[in-house]
């Protein structure tokens, strides 16, 4: 716990980490407290034909969309869906990766090779088109674009874990647990991976905003939610043909997606400087 | 000030302290040291005592990190904290003072034959070199004067001869990695006098050699010394090396010379209470060992006057308020000490 | 030391190689760390193993300690042969037979505080609730000098001999019967060092400890051991008690050694110091003795055939047709 408010602490001390930081809690806040803050809850998926297409104003605050929603509270609602399919998509990636890339570091014979070429092979196609080859033979919902991220970001973690691992491996402290008679399990868990968790966690930020910027694309693309959902991406798909009149339909969520990836890469950076063991042994002469 | 005498370099009263992030460490607290020409000086002490920090604020190459606070370095009688970087750049370091690192692994670049480095050293740092060559970048681009280059390569095979590195033409065509450290080390040394340089800097030359390849490069490095005349300050915190090659040994502790001798002297009758503890912790047949209690002391917050006091036997009232002056025991034997161990010298 | 006791640990014909890689990572090469090494070391003695960087030494001490497997030759640990264990096998061994690393600081998890360090042998090795193991490990902390205090500070707070009186605490924790202690002391200032020195010896005298204690610095290996060891390029060339060793010692090379190291008061390495060139490229073994190109001895015989260790009286032997 003291480990978690130092990082803390130095993370406000940081100012691009801090703004990064603010942002990640105010997207929080948001989702959680959509229902609250949404000036019109109702207006979010019902059709008003009416109101198609107003300028911000002090009533609607963003302005309206062609289905003559309120942008701004469909922002808000849209953070939910933001929030929960990078949490969902990262985690998973998490799920499988760090597993996988613990193992193919720690044994570094033909079935940690085999892992690795799997992972490889994952790595050579770019994300989006695997996504979006993963979410167009599925059908288009929030579950299988999570589905399609988690299954396309997890060699990151493998990648990353296997290259900590394999250096860690040489370490002498793991030498030593090995030297004692340490069971394998224990030196994996209790020495290992609490040793990589720095960069881990670094690259679960960073994979956050990255996996929010691949979800808003598929949206975009039409394979997210469907409609009527307030995906970010979808809104802005869904503005395009009344650009440029109705600029205020297309800025709000571009804005927002724009805000919540840039949080989550300042705060990937600003974990990066707190937590490098290398960083760290330099300021406290070891 | 006293006026220069004969010394080549004299340091007298420096203090450099570094600002790190848990405050202003006080690295050298007034720290006098004086080398006459062709004298070969040990600096020794053990870790963290600032020798090394006083070696490089004599090559002018201190972290960003530190202060200058007070104190001079005189060389030839000039200062050379008040000397400008682009003489001293020019004409100093590694023309007049030469240095030679610890480390002969990292004093290479792997990727460049080891005659091209020498040579590239060389078109700057040549003792043939007129001022008049361009300087900076003016003298990056400038081409190597052709006539001065031919000499300048008969000069590094000569040198590497007198290295005693076999084949030099063989030799300089090859990678700093198909070396061995001790010939790496004796490539620095020739490195270090091909300038011609007054005064070398050894900063623990020999601390990552093998005793055998130790015994090879200190006697080298002595011949060459005296050969040439040329002075040298060599680092160390091993008391058998500096007893090996030194002609007077200077102890540091936290930050403070403490005691000077000439070598015989000082192993003979050892005055300050930190040097005959220092010479009882060394292994020595049928002897116990004595060691030091307690630890080095933390430089961001020192102990008042003597640093010292808190682990020493003699310690009183008067070692906690002033640093001792100097006590001349004669002979060239200087000793810190209000308190001075007149007798108990080991064998 | 008497003649009549069994030894603890018997090294017959043990070698080991290490493949070199060229650029490419294809083997292109063998380096003969160990090459037919054969010693025995009886209860209660310190060994001591000197040699230069690259003799062969850690890789020794590694292999008793079965972090390399050996290619050949057998181990036995109190009459039980741990050469080819398997990692269950070993894991019994450990905590009788257990290895010291050169800076056993680094053998510290960063992360973990000096209370978990102190604590995880015994979590492995017994079955001791977790009040029995605090008790165990104040007690240790007592006998290496340290205060309780320093149980929770994690190891880059601590000074650099403090650590390793730590690192000796875990292994100490488990009541081993032989400890490999590689290069203690090397990196340490004088003072340290004689402090650490005291303690390994008080410890010894306490847990009736027997010692493998390998370094590159003769002044300590004459104070701490009884019998030493010699290494060069993979081979012992001479074994002898400490006191023989260093009065009089018949191998070229030991005697070369010898008189490298600086004797205070004495007369100088540099005026006196005869050996010249370096240790041979391991890559490419010299036939006959591999000190032989650097002997002042030589002669044409040397190159015939590599000579064995051979008995030489009061205990010592040494690989020299000439001893």
């Amino acid at each position: 716990m003291r480990a978690v408010r130092d990082i803390l602490a130095k993370l406000v001390r940081d100012p691009s980490a801090a703004v990064g930081l603010a942002i990640i809690f105010l997207l929080i806040a948001v989702a959680v407290l959509a229902p609250v803050l949404a000036t019109h809850p109702d207006a979010v998926w019902d059709m008003n034909p009416r109101q198609r297409l107003l300028p911000p104003s002090e009533t609607y605050v963003f302005g309206t969309d062609r289905m003559g929603a309120d942008i701004y509270s469909r922002i808000l609602f849209g953070a939910r869906i933001t929030l929960i399919i990078a949490i969902v998509a990262v985690g998973a990636a998490l799920l499988i990766g760090v597993p996988i890339g613990l193992v193919s570091g720690w044994r570094g014979n033909w079935l940690g090779e085999g892992l690795m070429r799997v992972s490889d092979i994952f790595l050579a196609v770019p994300q989006i088109v695997l996504a979006i080859a993963i979410s167009q033979t599925l059908g288009p919902s929030i579950e299988n674009v999570i589905l399609a991220l988690s299954v396309t970001y997890w060699p990151w973690f493998t990648r990353l874990v296997h290259a900590e691992v394999r250096s860690l491996r040489n370490e002498t402290f793991i030498e030593a647990a090995i030297a004692l008679g340490v069971p394998t399990w224990r030196i994996v868990l209790l020495h290992v991976l609490p040793n990589v968790a720095s960069p881990i966690i670094v690259r679960t930020s960073i994979g956050m905003g990255f996996t929010i910027l691949t979800a808003s694309a598929l949206g975009f693309l039409g394979l997210g939610a469907p409609p009527p959902a307030p995906e970010w991406g979808r809104m802005i798909s869904e503005s395009r043909e009344f650009l440029p009149e109705a600029w205020w339909s297309a800025l709000a969520p571009g804005l927002a997606i724009f805000l919540v990836v840039m949080g989550f890469n300042l705060l990937g950076d600003g974990l990066r400087d707190v937590l490098d063991p290398r960083i760290r042994r330099a300021t406290t002469g070891r | 000030m006293p006026p220069p005498g004969d010394n080549l370099l004299e340091v007298e009263n420096l203090r450099v302290s570094f600002s790190t992030e848990a405050g202003t460490a006080k690295v050298l607290d007034g720290v006098n040291l004086a080398l006459q020409p062709g004298e070969i000086v040990g600096l020794v002490g053990e870790s963290g005592c600032g020798k090394t920090t006083l070696a490089n604020a004599i090559l002018g190459i201190l972290a960003r990190n530190a202060r200058h606070e007070a104190g001079a370095i005189r060389f030839g009688g000039e200062d050379l904290l008040a000397m400008s970087q682009r003489r001293i750049e020019t004409e100093v370091r590694g023309r007049r003072i030469a240095f030679i690192p610890q480390d002969p692994y990292g004093s290479f670049n792997p990727l460049f034959t080891v005659g091209a480095q020498i040579m590239e050293v060389m078109k700057w740092k040549s003792p043939l070199r007129k001022v008049s060559e361009g300087r900076g970048l003016a003298g990056f681009f400038s081409r190597y004067p052709r006539a001065r280059r031919r000499e300048d390569m008969a000069r590094v095979a000569e040198m590497l001869r007198a290295v005693q590195i076999p084949d030099p033409a063989v030799a300089t065509a090859k990678l700093p990695h198909e070396f061995s450290g001790g010939q790496r080390q004796r490539l620095m040394i020739a490195l270090a006098l091909l300038p011609s340089p007054q005064l070398v800097i050894a900063d623990e030359p020999t601390t990552a050699l093998d005793v055998t390849i130790q015994a090879q490069i200190l006697k080298l490095l002595k011949k060459l010394a005296k050969e040439s005349g040329i002075s040298v300050l060599f680092t160390t915190h091993d008391l058998g090396t500096a007893y090996e090659i030194c002609d007077r040994i200077c102890v540091m502790y936290a930050g403070q010379e403490v005691e000077t001798a000439p070598v015989e002297e000082f192993f003979r009758r050892p005055r300050h209470p930190y040097t005959v503890r220092l010479l009882e912790s060394l292994p020595r047949p049928g002897r116990p060992l004595a060691g030091i209690g307690g630890e080095i002391p933390a430089l961001i917050a020192p102990p008042s006057g003597c640093r010292f006091h808190p682990r020493c036997a003699f310690a009183a009232d008067a070692c906690r308020g002033l640093r001792p002056p100097v006590t001349v025991i004669g002979g060239g034997h200087d000793v810190r000490c209000y308190h001075p161990v007149v007798e108990g010298a080991p064998a | 030391m008497s003649a009549a006791s069994i030894p603890i640990l018997q090294v017959a014909d043990l070698s080991r190689t290490f493949p070199v890689r060229n650029a490419l990572g294809w083997a292109s090469g063998t380096v003969r760390a160990l090459d037919g090494v054969s010693f025995e070391v009886r209860p209660g003695e310190t060994l001591g193993i000197v040699g230069e960087s690259g003799c062969g030494k850690s890789t020794l001490g590694k292999a008793l300690a079965g972090i390399h497997d050996p290619d050949g030759g057998r181990i036995a640990f109190e009459g039980q042969d741990i050469t080819a264990l398997s990692a269950a096998g070993r894991r019994r061994v450990a905590p009788r037979l257990q290895y010291c690393y050169q800076d056993p600081g680094n053998s510290l998890d960063p992360r973990w505080t000096i209370r978990r360090s102190l604590a995880e042998p015994l979590i492995v090795h017994t079955a001791l609730s977790a009040a029995e193991r605090d008790a165990r490990i104040a007690e240790i902390m007592r006998q290496v000098g340290l205060p309780i205090t320093h149980l929770d500070l994690y190891p880059h707070e601590l000074s650099g001999g403090q650590q390793r009186r730590v690192g000796l605490a875990r292994i100490l924790t488990l009541h081993p019967r032989l400890v490999v202690l590689d290069e203690p002391t090397s990196g340490l200032d004088v003072s340290v060092q004689a402090s650490v020195l005291n303690l390994l010896r008080e410890l010894q005298r306490v847990f009736s400890l027997t010692y493998l204690f390998i370094s590159h610095d003769l002044a300590v290996v004459r104070m701490m051991c009884d019998r030493v060891a010699v290494m060069y390029a993979g081979r012992i060339v001479e074994i002898a008690p400490a006191e023989k060793l260093f009065a009089a010692a018949r191998h070229p090379y030991t005697q070369s050694l010898l008189s490298a190291i600086p004797d205070i008061g004495g007369r100088r390495v540099t005026d006196t110091f005869a050996l010249e060139g370096e240790p041979p490229d391991p890559t490419r073994p010299i036939a006959g003795c591999r000190f032989r190109t650097r002997c002042p001895r030589q002669a044409p015989e040397c190159a015939a055939a590599e000579p064995a260790l051979r008995p030489l009286g009061e205990g010592q032997s040494a690989a020299c047709l000439f001893a």
